[in-house]
């Protein structure tokens, strides 16, 4: 029993008699912020008279409107369809290739370079390639989404399979494990956690990608939607509103992502409560 | 025996709960104690009891849920540099020496003083040559001496150990014991020890707190009339041992 | 199985043996970026040869050096640094001490935290309109996307560097009778070092990445510019490639820089080493979602 344990939930800065901040007030605070910030947004536009920005009433009604032509289910569908596609590719070629960069370390030393190389360019500069690739279709905005989150899948995996301690290798092989089984019942379970966390951070790259790729001439798309909004007749509040939406999806589903990590059988590998 | 002065610390009707969940987990329950200037007194109780608790309570780092804790008559809100808390090893700073640790609570000196308190602390704990480590170099138990070094360089008038000596190995941990009693009997410090071991609390304390399980409550106070140091094998020593074994409802065979 | 290791010193094998296994380790990394080179171009062939579209490895080598000898090189790639500095800078200066407070002030967390984590997915192209109609057509634009891009992943990092201190070592300094500001700098700062170390690397990276997204807004200069203008003047896409080139080098450069920093600014205390070798611990902690890209 020590001290970080006592309690856990209280902050490091409390003065000694504060109480400490209530379930509640996680969703309460949060909401109230959100409510204040577009107070002031709507002030701001009504004090400035401007009619090119949007004001909070605007974004809403803009909402509805999309709505209510039918397009918006569609959008939203469709952005995710193309994030499932690439990213379910990008998990199938991935972890495999991670797995496999993460046990022979000189097939790493060797891939590493390339990986560095490409890591810092930018997806809107793949462009140019995934047209010559597959033309102005669907499968070259997939192909951008792939690109872009496969990377950091392979990068962790091979990070998790590497950092295994040598300790856990070695007490498999003393308990006789043959080599699928070391893998199977060692290496994966330990290796796991990283691995999760590699592909959450893959799949809010995938999501933040999905503007660059609905760039390609696709003609649906949450991506679509703010490009089009802007060059066909500047609706700014349609613009701001699909801003929004992927806003609030990302983080949808970033947090549908990190319910995994809760799972029993990971959670050891999460200091983060 | 220290020759005790006047009430230092004084705990009074000392409850605390915790909310967990929505559950109300009572951790401690109506704890009266009060411990004279430079008396060593020990807080034995079993894991999850609430001792830790009580020490970060009197410490100032946690709010009582009822009673109160003075000090020279004065209520504890917040820590305090004049009684400072040895956290086992983990409080010891990583981004520092262990001259810079040492040094941490006495930045406001001039440098020659500094420095000449920091050598003195140094040797006192025993760690010359290893003035300009990282903790991360160090053993546990000379992580340990870095703590302690630490607090007493700030010269405090009471010391909270919070089970210091529990992640040492078991000679040093005898050897940091004849170590603390020696600096408590030279620096006549006013000490609450908290620990689970029996023989640690046989060993060093004036008074042995013995604690219930949760909720934690004072079971018994047992007065340890024996000078220092002590003959871990007198009839008195095993007699003090096998009463608190049994208070605790142990047998006295494995 | 055994694991398969490029070194084993345990058998003395002869001094040539040696130096053939250290050069081959020095080689190893290369041949990885020699096997793509030669992949492309065999591709390439198997494709029915190079085309305007299909440009060749040395047709790329060919177009860095056109750009060397006309001076455009150099000028793109200052343009596209100088747009990073900017927009970096502003948001190391605001994300980060806006970050420490958040990650201080739970309830400030609280508040904000949510509000950060739905704009940070929003990619900064989306944000292009806007920084347009806010800023105009320019380089304040630009600056502004790449500032934008870095902000939410340094606030964060620094929010939950702060949050992850260890209570026990701001307990320790309250007891020596540190106040906010002194506890800031004497324990705070020092503890939130290290990743906020990683965290300033991995962020710079997002900036040089979006520098192709920043350069769309109509201005005339920097290795986006590059890209995007040698393929919609004329199709030279060995130009895009080299750009592409250009990105990644300077893009490794940058990341080798920022990690020697970390060396030297936090190794004294050997709390990076730990961290070094696991860096998705960091990714997990600061990103947890966050850009941090391939």
């Amino acid at each position: 029993m020590n001290a970080t344990r006592l309690d856990p939930a209280r902050p490091a800065d409390a003065p000694p008699l504060e109480k400490k901040p209530r379930a509640l007030e996680a969703i309460l605070l949060p909401a109230v912020t959100a409510g204040f910030l577009v107070a002031v947004w709507h002030a701001a536009v009504v004090l400035s008279r401007t009619d090119i920005f949007p004001s909070p009433l605007a974004v809403a009604r803009g909402l509805g409107e999309l709505a209510s032509k039918g397009v918006l289910g569609t959008y939203v569908r469709d952005s995710l369809v193309r994030v499932g596609a690439g990213y379910s590719l990008a998990l199938v070629l991935g972890i495999p290739a991670g797995i496999a960069l993460g046990w022979y370390s000189g097939a790493a030393r060797a891939i590493n370079p390339v990986i560095q190389l490409l890591r810092p360019i930018s997806p809107l500069a793949w462009i140019p390639v995934a047209i010559v690739l597959f033309g102005v279709t669907n499968s070259a905005a997939i192909f951008l989404i792939f690109l872009a989150s496969f990377f950091p899948i392979v990068v962790a995996t091979m990070n998790g399979v590497r950092n295994v301690p040598s300790m856990f290798l070695n007490a498999g092989r003393n308990f006789g494990l043959s080599a699928p089984a070391l893998f199977s019942r060692v290496i994966f379970p330990a290796a796991l956690p990283r691995v999760l966390t590699g592909l959450r951070v893959a799949l809010g790259v995938a999501w933040l990608v999905v503007v660059a790729a609905e760039m390609i001439a696709v003609n649906s798309g949450l991506g679509y939607l703010v490009i089009d909004s802007r060059n066909a007749g500047k609706r700014y509040d349609l613009v701001i509103a699909a801003m929004l939406l992927i806003g609030l999806i990302g983080l949808a589903l970033n947090l549908l992502v990190g319910q995994i990590e809760r799972l029993r059988a990971v959670r050891w590998g999460f200091n983060v409560p | 025996m220290m020759p005790a002065g006047g009430t230092k610390v004084r705990i009074q009707g000392l409850s605390k709960s915790f909310h967990t969940n929505g559950h109300e987990i009572r951790v401690l329950e109506n704890i009266d104690l009060d411990v004279r200037d430079g008396e060593l007194v020990c807080i034995l109780g079993p894991s999850g009891c609430g001792k830790s608790t009580l020490l970060n309570i009197v410490g100032g780092f946690l709010p009582a849920s009822s009673g109160e804790v003075t000090i020279d008559g004065l209520p504890v809100r917040e820590p305090d540099p004049r009684r400072i808390f040895v956290f086992q090893e983990r409080g010891v700073f990583p981004w520092l020496t262990v001259e810079g640790n040492i040094g941490f609570g006495i930045s406001g000196l001039p440098p020659k003083e500094k420095a000449a308190r920091i050598a003195h602390y140094v040797r006192l704990v025993g760690l010359e040559g290893f003035e300009s480590a990282y903790p991360q170099e160090l053993s546990g138990g000379m992580k340990q001496r870095v703590e302690v070094a630490r607090a007493l360089a700030v010269n405090p008038d009471v010391l909270y150990l919070d089970e210091p000596f529990g992640a040492l190995d078991s000679i040093t941990r005898l050897v940091m014991r004849s170590e603390l009693l020696r600096i408590w009997e030279a620096e006549k410090k006013t000490i609450l020890f908290v620990t689970h071991d029996i023989e640690e609390s046989c060993q060093l304390a004036d008074r042995i707190v013995v604690l219930s399980a949760r909720p934690g409550s004072i079971r018994r106070m047992v007065d340890v009339d024996m000078p220092h140091p002590r003959d871990l094998s007198s009839p008195g020593y095993l007699a003090l041992r096998d009463s608190i074994l049994e208070e605790i409802g142990l047998a006295h065979r494995i | 199985m055994a694991r398969p290791v490029a070194t084993d010193s345990s058998h003395p094998r002869g001094r040539r043996a040696r130096a053939t296994r250290t050069l081959a380790r020095a080689l190893l990394p290369l041949s990885g970026i020699a096997v793509l080179v030669l992949l492309w171009d065999v591709a390439l062939r198997a494709a029915g040869g190079p085309s305007q579209l299909l440009p060749r490895p040395l047709a790329v080598v060919l177009a860095i050096a056109e750009l060397a000898q006309k001076g455009f090189l150099v000028k793109h790639v200052v343009a596209s640094l100088f747009r990073v500095t900017w927009g970096y800078v502003a948001a190391v200066l605001l994300g980060i001490p806006l970050g420490i407070v958040l990650g201080w002030y739970r309830r400030g967390g609280m508040a904000l935290a949510p509000l950060l984590e739905i704009l940070r997915p929003i990619s900064p192209l989306a944000w292009i309109p806007l920084a347009i109609l806010w800023f105009g057509v320019g380089d304040i634009s630009a600056v502004f996307i790449i500032f934008l891009a870095s902000l939410f992943p340094l606030t964060l990092t620094a929010m939950n560097a702060v949050r992850g201190v260890e209570l026990v070592h701001v307990n320790a300094g309250r007891n020596f009778g540190l106040r906010a500001p002194e506890l800031l700098r004497r324990v705070i700062y020092p503890a939130i070092l290290p990743q906020l170390l990683v965290g300033l690397r991995l962020s710079l990276g997002i900036a040089w990445l979006v520098v192709v997204a920043a350069e769309m807004i109509a201005v005339s200069s920097g290795l986006g510019f590059l890209i995007i203008d040698a393929r919609n003047a004329g199709n030279r896409y060995d130009l895009v490639v080299a750009g592409m080139v250009l990105i990644g080098v300077i893009g490794i450069a940058l990341d080798a820089m920022m990690r020697s920093l970390e060396r030297s600014k936090a190794l004294a205390w050997g709390y990076t080493a730990a961290f070094e070798a696991d860096e998705s611990r960091i990714d997990r902690k600061a990103a947890a979602g966050a850009a941090v890209v391939p």
